[in-house]
């Protein structure tokens, strides 16, 4: 009998099931976009087959932190910033788990933007969700990294002097092989993108645009959005990297000027995930290290062997 | 200082081949029936500088480095003679003959490479007046020459070794053994050849006028040469670790590496990440989803680590971290060992948090408590921290290998079957409570995920039974109480269950105590029994139990002295700050030796220590060391 029976079960699944009972109940602010995640994620994952135990979700600190609060999986609430290096090493420990990991743009690209690099370089197989509100939401309003130029705030009063981080072509760059922005007021692309991700073997990336009605009022995510998929004036090819990035500095140069683009920007089907990478240098087994702790017949090599022996 | 060891010391630049040579020159030894035990000094360069490994061997247990040294081999530096370097360094050509005379004891012998340096070179530094004042002998030897004729320049560490063994009239075989296992083709031929030559000059060419001669001794059983990274390294894998994410960082590199290289072969992971937050979380990550994980660094990466050390605090993740330390504050002496980061390690991280603390005094304890910190670590739920040096790092000597004979612990500790889970308590939406205990000691069992019936959140804050977080006073004293109240129940089982870590030596009853930690253990072993010897009653204590605190054991000792000298290589006394932050007392009994210039502790200096302090003489001690008063002095 396997120890982890949850994983792959196949069985109708009710959207209910990730609801947790009456307790908590949502502590966001009316009308928050993060309310949108929350939905989106509830009705992909039964619609990809996946069960709440086999899936792990592994958020940062943020009113985005608390997703998994409110998300009834298997969920790691962690550190300010350090979601994706606890997330990628559960999915190293047991491959065989859903990791989908979660936080703020604070979270991930601020305080998170070296784990984010290198999460992304590296490929490995699991979802990034980045709830982008373009500021500091739980600690009451800072400026964050993708706030505008001349962004004003209790920090910066004077209006922000630096440019914002540009999530897209920092991901593309990094090595992300699928990388979509969506947003929380169009729910339906949200939930198709989201099941796009879990399903991409690799770093998915999603840019995923919060509005945060409490501290950024000014921020541009409530203007009608343009679904770069849908429209005729977007025509570009996501495999290719070339088009990819520049679609993207294209829809990063005018975000905080009223056209919101979303939609997916890059697929790359090719390139192995991180796993496979490393099982085909030898650098990781066939079987899940954490199966291999239930597993009666295991062999554990001793260190014994290792020694340099003499009388 | 017994007359029957040899402490040969081969020195040379940083790349120079010191550390393989003296590496095998050591096994060789330990192979015709001696006791051995390295000590490796090293400057933070990666070629060039000077460095040196000295290797004790003895017709009985060694302990430590021992007290200066018997036999010189001086390569010359072959990396100062690159012009290029010259400029940055200067001419460091001479160093290892220059930089070490002042170590070397009485009546002991020299062999330099006259093929590097020339005789104005070592007439600079009044080598033949030095000579006769000591009753060194000092032979000169064109060892590059010799390696230059059969090949390549590099090979007169051969040279070197073969002129030795001819010196102290040892056999050749064990040294062919190993070259043979190590290389084979032309490389070996030749080396065997230098070896022979450089061997035969010794009566040919060279007259022997010293006495030292290899120390004889016999092993009744099967041994093993094992640094003090090999021996965590192999309790982590005895212990069931099978994950380890690192950055490198001088001196837990070694151990990085070692597993890194081992763990393909036995279906482990070994990860190199961005920094050293992201190699501890990475840990918990692992940990959390079911791997024996571990991850380690020195003091500067250590800093980085106290937030996910906090964090698996918290959520109760499983977790062996390593801190090997190195002179500090901030990058400090990055090649040099010092006991500086004790307090950090006990106190890092925010709020009342705990962790269990492990600081071993030998290589054979490094194996075993390594092993414990992953037993307690995953029965317990709690961070475990092995701190050790640079010192017990880089040292070898050899073990019995039945030592090894015990079965591995792969186990999971406190973490629940789906059979198990099945019958736990869950919350009404069917929430596994997995931070509420049943039982006495504070531990309430896991799940992992993927399991079925074991969903709950695991969360760096505050939390509820099934994870939610919680702000609610009851629920936070109540966890609070359950955490703290796991130090107790591991107190309980080390006490109860487990041979004691503390290690204890000397005259029983004996009315002054030398207490110690860590690396320094073996120096202040030896130092006991030296002054027992000397017809001193004297015993000794080396704790290895930081946190929690050995509290009955070390009172004990500390009632049964009249005195205490407490050692250890920093400049505050934190060891003797924790004992009485422990127990609350003994603060007119204890005073401190202390050692921080970069290098650890002879034995000597610590006999020269108590008889400073017991004398009550007006004096500082003559070695680089330092007595700090008792409390109230
Ligand atoms: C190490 C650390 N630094 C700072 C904080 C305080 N802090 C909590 S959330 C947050 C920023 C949240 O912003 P973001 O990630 O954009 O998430 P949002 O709240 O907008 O969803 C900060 C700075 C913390 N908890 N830990
Ligand atoms: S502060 Fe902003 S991000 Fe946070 S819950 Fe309120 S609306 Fe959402």
């Amino acid at each position: 009998m396997s120890a982890f029976n949850a994983i792959g079960e196949e069985r109708e699944i009710d959207r209910e099931e990730f609801t947790p009972g009456v307790e908590p109940q949502p502590t966001w602010c009316p009308g928050c976009g993060d309310f949108g995640v929350l939905k989106a994620l509830k009705q992909a994952l039964p619609e990809v087959g996946k069960t709440p135990e086999e899936v792990l979700t592994v958020t940062g600190i943020g009113c985005s932190g608390k997703l998994n609060s409110y998300l009834d999986t298997y969920g790691f609430h962690t550190i300010h910033g350090r979601s994706l290096p606890v997330a990628r090493a559960a999915k190293l420990a047991n491959p065989e788990v859903e990791v989908i990991a979660a936080g703020g743009d604070g979270d991930g690209y601020g305080i998170g933007g070296n784990h984010f690099i290198h999460t992304a370089r590296e490929n490995h197989d699991m979802t990034y969700i980045v709830f982008n509100n373009e500021i500091f939401g739980l600690t009451k309003g800072q400026t964050s990294p993708t706030s505008p130029k001349g962004h004003k705030s209790k920090t910066q009063p004077s209006g922000s002097a630096k440019s914002p981080l540009r999530p897209l072509s920092m991901s593309l760059n990094a090595g992300a092989t699928y990388i979509a922005r969506t947003a929380a007021v169009n729910p339906n692309q949200a939930k198709e993108i989201i099941k796009e991700a879990i399903e991409h073997d690799g770093f998915a990336h999603i840019d995923f645009l919060t509005q945060c009605p409490t501290w950024n009022k000014d921020a541009r995510q409530y203007v009608p959005y343009i679904d770069v998929q849908e429209s005729d004036d977007y025509d570009f090819d996501v495999h290719d990297r070339e088009e990819a990035a520049r679609m993207m500095r294209e829809t990063e140069d005018v975000l905080n000027e009223g056209t919101v683009l979303t939609g997916r920007y890059y697929v790359d089907d090719e390139s192995p995930s991180y796993s496979q990478e490393k099982k085909a240098v030898g650098e990781m087994p066939e079987q899940p290290v954490a199966e291999r702790y239930f597993d009666e017949d295991a062999e554990w090599e001793r260190s014994y062997d290792l020694l340099d022996r003499h009388v | 200082m017994s007359d029957d060891e040899l402490i040969w010391r081969i020195a040379g630049g940083s790349g120079d081949g010191i550390d393989s040579t003296s590496q095998n020159f050591a096994k060789a030894l330990m192979r015709s029936g001696l006791d051995v035990f390295t000590h490796r000094h090293y400057p933070s360069r990666i070629r060039g500088g000077h460095t040196y490994v000295e290797i004790r061997a003895a017709g009985h247990e060694v302990q430590s480095r021992g007290d200066g040294y018997n036999f010189l081999l001086a390569l010359g530096d072959s990396f100062a003679r690159n012009p290029q370097e010259e400029a940055y360094y200067g001419n460091e050509e001479l160093k290892p003959l220059s930089e070490n005379l002042d170590d070397l004891r009485e009546g002991g012998v020299i062999v330099y490479d006259e093929g590097l340096l020339t005789e104005d070179d070592v007439a600079e530094l009044d080598l033949e007046e030095k000579a006769e004042e000591n009753g060194w002998h000092v032979y000169p030897v064109d060892l590059r020459g010799l390696a230059k004729e059969h090949g390549r320049e590099v090979m007169r560490n051969t040279a070197g070794v073969g002129v030795t063994a001819g010196l102290l009239e040892m056999d050749l075989e064990h040294i062919e053994d190993l070259m043979s296992d190590a290389m084979s083709g032309d490389v070996l031929e030749s080396n065997l050849d230098i070896l022979h030559e450089a061997y035969e000059m010794v009566g040919d060419e060279i007259e022997v006028e010293h006495d030292l001669r290899a120390p004889e001794g016999e092993h009744d059983a099967e041994q093993a040469l094992l640094s003090g990274s090999n021996a965590i390294a192999y309790g982590a894998i005895d212990g069931g670790c099978r994950f380890i994410a690192g950055y490198p960082m001088t001196p837990w590199t070694d151990v990085f590496t070692i597993l890194s290289q081992n763990f393909p072969k036995m279906g482990g992971v070994s990860e190199q990440v961005e920094d050293e937050i992201a190699a501890a979380a990475l840990a918990v990550g692992a940990s959390h989803a079911g791997a024996k994980a571990m991850s380690g660094s020195s003091g500067g990466g250590f800093a980085l680590m106290s937030e996910p050390l906090g964090l698996a605090e918290m959520t109760e993740t499983p977790l062996v971290l390593l801190e090997s330390m190195r002179a500090g504050p901030s990058t400090g002496m990055p090649t040099k060992p010092e006991q500086g980061d004790l307090e950090f390690v006990l106190y890092t991280s925010q709020g009342d948090s705990s962790r269990v603390v492990f600081a071993p005094g030998s290589i054979e304890e490094a194996y075993e408590q390594t092993r414990l910190a992953f037993h307690i670590a995953w029965e317990y739920q709690i961070p475990t921290i092995i701190i050790y040096d640079q010192k017990l790092s880089g040292e070898n000597t050899n073990v019995d290998v039945a030592f090894f004979d015990r079965e591995p612990e792969p186990g999971l500790g406190s973490t629940l079957t789906e059979e198990e889970l099945a019958e736990a308590a869950h919350d009404n939406s069917g929430k596994f409570k997995r931070f509420q205990h049943e039982s006495e000691n504070g531990v309430s069992p896991r799940s992992l995920p993927g399991q079925k019936g074991g969903r709950y959140l695991a969360t760096g804050n505050e939390h509820s039974p099934v994870g939610h977080i919680s702000e609610d006073p009851d629920n936070r004293v109540y966890q609070m109480d359950r955490r703290l109240q796991k130090l107790e129940s591991i107190r309980e089982e080390l006490d109860e269950e487990h041979e004691s870590n503390q290690a204890a030596f000397g005259d029983d009853d004996a009315e002054y105590g030398i207490i110690t930690w860590g690396s320094s253990q073996g120096a202040v072993q030896e130092a006991v029994e030296r002054l027992n010897e000397q017809g001193h009653a004297v015993k000794g204590l080396g704790v290895s139990d930081m946190m929690p605190f050995p509290e009955a054991e070390v009172t004990d000792f500390l009632e049964s002295v009249d005195e205490a000298m407490v050692v250890e290589m920093n400049a505050t006394a934190q060891f003797r700050g924790l004992i009485q932050k422990e127990l609350g007392r003994f603060g007119e009994k204890m005073t401190s030796l202390l050692k921080y210039n970069g290098n650890p502790f002879e034995p000597a200096e610590i006999v020269e220590g108590y008889e400073v302090n017991l004398a009550d003489e007006d004096r500082e001690p003559t070695a680089q060391v330092r007595i700090e008063p008792a409390a109230g002095d």
